[in-house]
This record gives structure tokens, C-alpha cells and sequence, in this order.
């Protein structure tokens, strides 16, 4: 099977007075047809920019600098605006994590759900309403005949995110980048969300990009995973093989420093020391996790690793066996 | 697996407090008023946000307090600091009330009662450096002279982990972690009894939280300290608490210790909360049992009828939307407010797999 998209050595920087800012460094990844990829990191780590460049989306001053996105084969970076605006919301459809400024709080549901049945698809006002009434009641809003015709503000948070994902989902898009799509939301709304995502995706086979922090919806909904510190995707697996056996010390990291709701026994949490770099700072020749690693070697200094296989379908960033290192912690304590 | 779950929570029991109350909440009501109009106000209505709570705090405990956004569990903490006058209740400290107490009593109390809160770009003065915000404190209530308190200071900052050079900076120069840091040494300074925690660490990234989850156990070990710990994320919560009181629309539903109240809840809600929290492992998540509560939490001007939690709950019943189910101590120690706690726990299976 060809992937439906391949991003190839993207590198994404922004020009500013403090110097330039390296939010993306080259990383690389593909995405299958019907697909479920997570990209996990913490704030600042450049997961949502990646995503933004796939669709040519990156707010000023930010440039991409280099690299490849091959979307059924064709390079996204190379086409016009208005090119990329046929993909955009028709191929490729994007969810953000807050639906209140996402939204346009001036018109209706109806007018914005509408809007690109009309502009992309061609078809007539009673027809894109008709459909806009049908996404509304795939994703499941009560009322949906008349509640299209409510303001943004009209909706609970969790309503407003369905809003989100019905516009996303009016051109059936063959890709659907979730950016941090339940982060605003309580745990139990969260719940509802990404259980309505798993259906719709599988329902409509679509590719999904998950952009979170949180491990645990990876865990839950992804097949496979990158791990992005600084910019660099620094591990990348399946979702099975990472959590079972992580072999980047950033992921190790994460895993030990997360307190775990199904565990009675009272452990205590491993942070990881420091904090992250300043992203002007990074793109040398140095590992960017080096000044936090628990296992540095002299070579880290001097050489940043390349994202290399450890297994099969198994790739990180690292010089050390951190699966040996590990090991021993668990032979000696 | 095939273990019961009554007999894990046999095994391990959770560090709990000297047994002796601390802070005894009675009856907490907090109430606000929606105003309307300019010249004359009009009162249209209130917000329950806090609506008759009562529970303690042992000496030397953590109490976790945990519920969705807008159940009131920064109201309780900011009642019990008296930030927030009640509109009923009370909130003794040592078996006195705080809320009747007169002003000087209760501003001597202060002292003893600090709160961390949940922003550390909001809670720190931008326009006062990292010692003046730590000392202010000690000038209100005129402690120690200046040369002790820059002392005072100093060893508050290697206390929290922080360079005591620092003194001199303003919050701007530094992160969330290390702010959040700065605000934790300035709840210290007055050397305290009891910490309110507003979702302490809530703002912060996963690998800074870790930092400041283990900063909090130490002072309480060092400092003998005792916590109230608001908080959204239940795996926090379950980690650094003794017991746990879940909260919904102004009124706790379940109260419990820490391991029974995770492997074995009463209150369906309790066990909805607890199913909807994804595990970072995909083991655990192909097999888990998901249940998705429908509809939203209800606006807390207008709570439904009878027991809240009626109109989202799976199980609920025509006397559900009737009368009130009382808190009640169904196990020991394990306290739930469902009249149908007993029949749906044998319905259901406990949400988190049980090693």
C-alpha cells in the first residue's frame, strides 16, 4: 500500500530578534491510509507546527526552510496558495484544541458548515444544508435541525469540539490532524470525544494525526507514535513496542515520571531534571536532550544522533542501548 | 484479574494522618448571586457552587479533592482560606471557627494556613522580585528583621530547589516550573500547618510535574505538613493523597482512602470519572470497559433535583430525581451518597484493572 502521506526531512524555523527559533529540525514520517499516528510531546516542542507545515499553515514570521510533504504523492509545499486551499478542508481537514476561537463567534453553525460544502464541493444551499444537518448528526448532537442554527456560544465546550469535528469532516477528508482536541475539555466529556473519534475513523476510514501531550490517548487511540523533544522526532514506534519497550531516554523519561491511576502501590515518580531548551539554541551539533539524559555518553556532545531502527518498525535518537541501561537499574535496584 | 477486588483493598493501606482533625468542614455552603443592571442591582438567581459539604482533614494527611471544572472544588478551598465568605457553615481550624472568628484571631490564624495556587504566571507580582514576593508575608505580619528575613528567604529558595542567588530576579526570567517553585517557597515562609493546593501544578508540562508532585511530598515529610489537594487529574490525586472526596455540582459524592476509593468506588459517578481517564498503556486500553456518561455537567444555577447526578447518570431512577441521598459510611471509612450504591456495584465491574 503507497502512504497517503510522507513528510520528509521538514524543517520549519522562525526568523526573530532573539535569533532564530528551530521549532522543527528535519523529521520525517509516514502516514497509511486509515491510519492512526500520534504525535506526543510537551509544550513548545514543535508537534503542532509540524502539523501546521503539512498544510502550508505556519504563522508568520515562520518559514519552511526544507523537506518534502508528499500527500498521495505530490509535494503540499511546492503548490499555490490556492492550490493548497483545495486541500485544505477538501483532503486534509485540521480540529484545533480550542473551539471557541476556532469558531467564528459572528455566524451560525450553519453558515460555517455550509460554507465549504459550497466552496469546495460545489453543491447548492439546500443540499449543503441537508448535509450539514446529516455530519451534525453523525457526531452526534441532540437537536441538530435546529440546533445549526445556534451561535458558537450557544454550545457547551464539548458540544462546540463536535461542531469542530463536524466542520472537519463536511468534504470527507482523507486525513484529519487532531491538534490537542480534548485538552480544554473535562475528563468525562474528553471520554465521549475521543470515543466518537475512534468510530468516525474507523466508519469512514479515515488517517488520523493525534497531536497531544497526553500519553494515555495515544495509547488509546493511536497504532503508532512519535515522540518529538526540541523539534526532532527522537522515537518512533508502534504503539505496542513503545510503551512495552521504550528506547529513547525522553520517552523512558515521561513513562517513569507520569503518576499511574491503576496502581495501588505507592511509588515514587522519577522526574526528569532541568527543563527544555531554548529553541534558539538547539539545531547544533549536540543532542538536544543531552543536558537532561540520565544516560550521557562523551559522544553526545559532539554528535546529535541520527533517528536510526533499533527493531523492526522500532527507530530512535540515541547512542546509548537505553533498554541495556535500564536493564541494569533493574538487576541493581 | 481473578482476584476480588475487596481483596486487594486489603493489602495496601495508604499513609493516613495522626488521626487527630485538623480542619473539620460542617455543612459548607458558598453561594454567589447573578446581578443584574447597573444603578440598581437586581438579584436574578444564585450560583450553588459550594451547596452543603462536610468532611475532615486529619493532622499530617493529604485530603485529595477531585471533581469536573465548575463542581466547586476551588470554592471549598477558597471558603475554607476565607477568600470566600460562606454563605453557611463552618470551618473550624483546631475545633475553632474560622468563620465567626473575629478579625485579628483570624488574621493571626492565617498564618498557619497557606494556599499554593494553580497559575504561576497569574499569582506572582511581575513588578516584584523573586525576594520581595517570598518575604511580603513576613512584612505584613512584621516577623523577623530585615537581615533575617533575606536569611529566611535565601533558605526557602534551596529548600524549593532553587538557586538562592536568585533573589534579585523577577518572575519573568524564569518557567513555569521554576515559578511555581517561587510560589511554594512564599506559602512556606510563615511556616505553616495547612496547604491549600489549587491545581498546583495543572499548568505545568508532564516532566516538570513529576518535579513538583515529589517537591510537595518532601515539605510534607520535612515540615509535617497537611494538605488540601484540589486538583482534575486523578492520576495526581490517587498518587499523592491519603483519602480522596469526589465532588459534582457542589456536593461530594464519594468520600474514601485512597486505594479503596480507585479499586473499589460505590458512586457511579465515581466509576464514570475513573472509566473516562485514559491509561498510557494500549494493553490496558484494548481491554478496558469504557463508560460514556451522556450529556454535559449541569450549570450549577439551576442543579437538578434530588441527588445531581441524576440526569447523567446510567442507573438512575424516577426517586433519584426526588430526594436527596445522604453521604453515608457504607464500608469503614468509605462514605457514599447513592441510595442504589449496593445493587449497581454488583452490576458493575470495578473501571481500573485490578493487578
Amino acid at each position: 500500500m503507497e502512504p497517503l502521506l510522507e513528510v520528509k526531512g521538514l524543517r520549519t524555523e522562525f526568523p526573530t530578534r532573539e535569533g532564530v527559533v528551530h521549532a522543527v529540525n528535519g523529521i520525517s514520517y509516514t502516514v497509511m491510509p486509515g491510519e492512526a499516528v500520534g504525535i506526543v510531546g510537551e509544550s513548545g516542542c514543535g508537534k503542532s507546527i509540524s502539523a501546521l507545515s503539512i498544510i502550508n499553515l505556519v504563522p508568520k514570521p515562520g518559514r519552511i526552510a526544507a523537506g518534502e510533504v508528499l500527500f498521495e504523492g505530490k509535494n503540499l509545499l511546492t503548490y499555490t496558495d490556492e492550490e493548497i486551499r483545495k486541500v485544505r478542508g477538501n483532503d486534509i481537514a485540521i480540529i484545533f484544541q480550542d473551539a471557541m476561537t476556532s469558531l467564528n463567534p459572528v455566524l451560525t453553525v450553519l453558515t460555517q458548515l455550509t460554507e465549504p460544502l459550497v466552496l469546495h464541493m460545489g453543491m447548492d444551499m439546500a443540499g449543503a444544508e441537508r448535509r450539514a444537518v446529516e455530519i451534525m448528526e453523525m457526531v452526534e448532537i441532540p437537536f441538530a435541525r435546529t440546533r445549526i442554527r445556534d451561535y458558537p456560544h450557544n454550545f457547551s465546550g464539548g458540544m462546540r469540539q463536535r461542531v469542530m469535528i463536524a466542520m472537519a469532516l463536511t468534504c470527507d477528508p482523507k486525513l484529519v490532524i487532531c491538534d490537542e482536541p480534548t485538552t480544554a475539555l473535562d475528563v468525562t466529556i474528553q471520554a465521549q470525544i475521543l470515543d466518537l473519534l475512534n468510530r468516525l475513523r474507523q466508519d469512514l476510514a479515515m488517517a488520523v494525526i493525534m497531536i497531544t501531550h497526553d500519553l494515555g490517548i495515544v495509547a488509546g487511540l493511536c497504532d503508532r507514535i512519535n515522540v518529538m523533544y526540541a523539534g526532532y522526532i527522537v522515537e518512533k514506534a508502534t504503539t505496542e513496542a513503545l510503551f512495552a519497550n521504550p528506547r529513547h531516554p525522553y520517552t523512558l523519561g515521561l513513562l517513569r515520571s507520569i503518576p499511574r491511576i491503576n496502581q495501588s502501590r505507592r511509588v515514587k515518580l522519577i522526574p526528569i531534571d532541568g527543563f527544555p531548551p531554548d529553541l534558539t539554541q538547539v539545531g547544533g551539533a549536540s543532542c538536544p536532550f543531552q543536558p537532561r539524559c540520565v544516560y550521557p555518553v562523551e559522544r553526545c556532545e559532539a554528535e546529535n544522533p541520527p533517528l536510526d531502527p533499533v527493531e523492526e518498525d522500532h527507530w530512535a535518537a540515541c547512542w546509548v542501548d537505553v533498554y541495556a541501561e535500564a536493564g541494569k537499574e533493574r538487576v541493581n535496584g | 484479574m481473578a482476584e476480588s477486588p475487596l481483596a486487594e483493598t486489603a493489602v495496601a493501606q495508604p499513609a493516613i494522618g495522626m488521626g487527630e482533625d485538623l480542619v473539620e468542614v460542617k455543612n459548607l455552603k458558598v453561594h454567589f448571586p447573578i446581578r443584574r443592571g447597573l444603578i440598581i442591582e437586581r438579584t436574578l438567581g444564585w450560583v450553588h457552587a459550594v451547596d452543603g459539604i462536610s468532611f475532615t482533614i486529619k493532622k499530617g494527611e493529604t485530603l485529595g479533592l477531585v471533581g469536573e471544572s465548575g463542581c466547586g472544588k476551588t470554592t471549598t478551598g477558597r471558603a475554607i482560606m476565607q477568600l470566600e465568605k460562606p454563605t453557611a457553615g463552618e470551618v473550624l481550624f483546631e475545633g475553632r471557627d474560622l468563620v465567626t472568628m473575629p478579625k485579628e484571631d483570624l488574621r493571626q490564624n492565617r498564618r498557619r494556613i497557606q494556599m499554593i495556587f494553580q497559575d504561576p504566571f497569574a499569582s506572582l507580582d511581575p513588578r516584584m522580585t523573586v525576594g520581595g514576593i517570598i518575604s511580603e508575608p513576613l512584612e505584613i505580619h512584621q516577623l523577623l528583621n530585615p537581615k533575617e528575613r533575606e536569611e529566611k528567604v535565601r533558605e526557602l529558595l534551596r529548600i524549593v530547589g532553587l538557586n538562592p542567588y536568585f533573589v534579585n530576579r523577577y518572575p519573568h526570567e524564569f518557567s513555569g516550573g521554576q515559578r511555581q517553585r517561587i510560589g511554594v517557597a512564599r506559602s512556606l515562609v510563615l511556616d505553616p500547618e495547612f496547604i491549600v493546593c489549587d491545581e498546583p501544578i495543572s499548568a505545568l508540562d508532564v516532566s516538570i510535574q513529576a518535579q513538583l508532585i515529589n517537591l510537595l511530598e518532601e515539605l510534607q515529610d520535612q515540615f509535617g505538613l497537611t494538605y488540601l489537594f484540589i486538583a482534575h487529574d486523578l492520576a495526581v490525586v490517587r498518587h499523592i493523597s491519603s483519602r480522596i472526596a469526589v465532588m459534582y455540582v457542589g456536593k461530594i459524592m464519594e468520600l474514601a482512602d485512597r486505594n479503596e476509593l480507585y479499586d473499589l468506588p460505590l458512586h457511579p459517578y465515581t466509576k464514570a470519572l475513573l472509566s473516562a481517564v485514559p491509561i498510557p498503556d494500549p494493553v490496558i486500553e484494548k481491554q478496558r470497559h469504557r463508560i460514556i456518561m451522556q450529556g454535559d455537567v449541569p450549570n450549577p444555577a439551576n442543579p437538578p433535583s434530588g441527588c445531581r447526578f441524576h440526569t447523567r447518570c446510567p442507573f438512575a431512577k424516577p426517586e433519584c430525581s426526588e430526594d436527596e441521598p445522604p453521604l453515608e459510611e457504607v464500608r469503614p471509612n468509605h462514605f457514599v451518597a447513592c441510595f442504589f450504591w449496593k445493587e449497581i456495584s454488583e452490576r458493575t465491574a470495578p473501571p481500573l484493572a485490578v493487578n
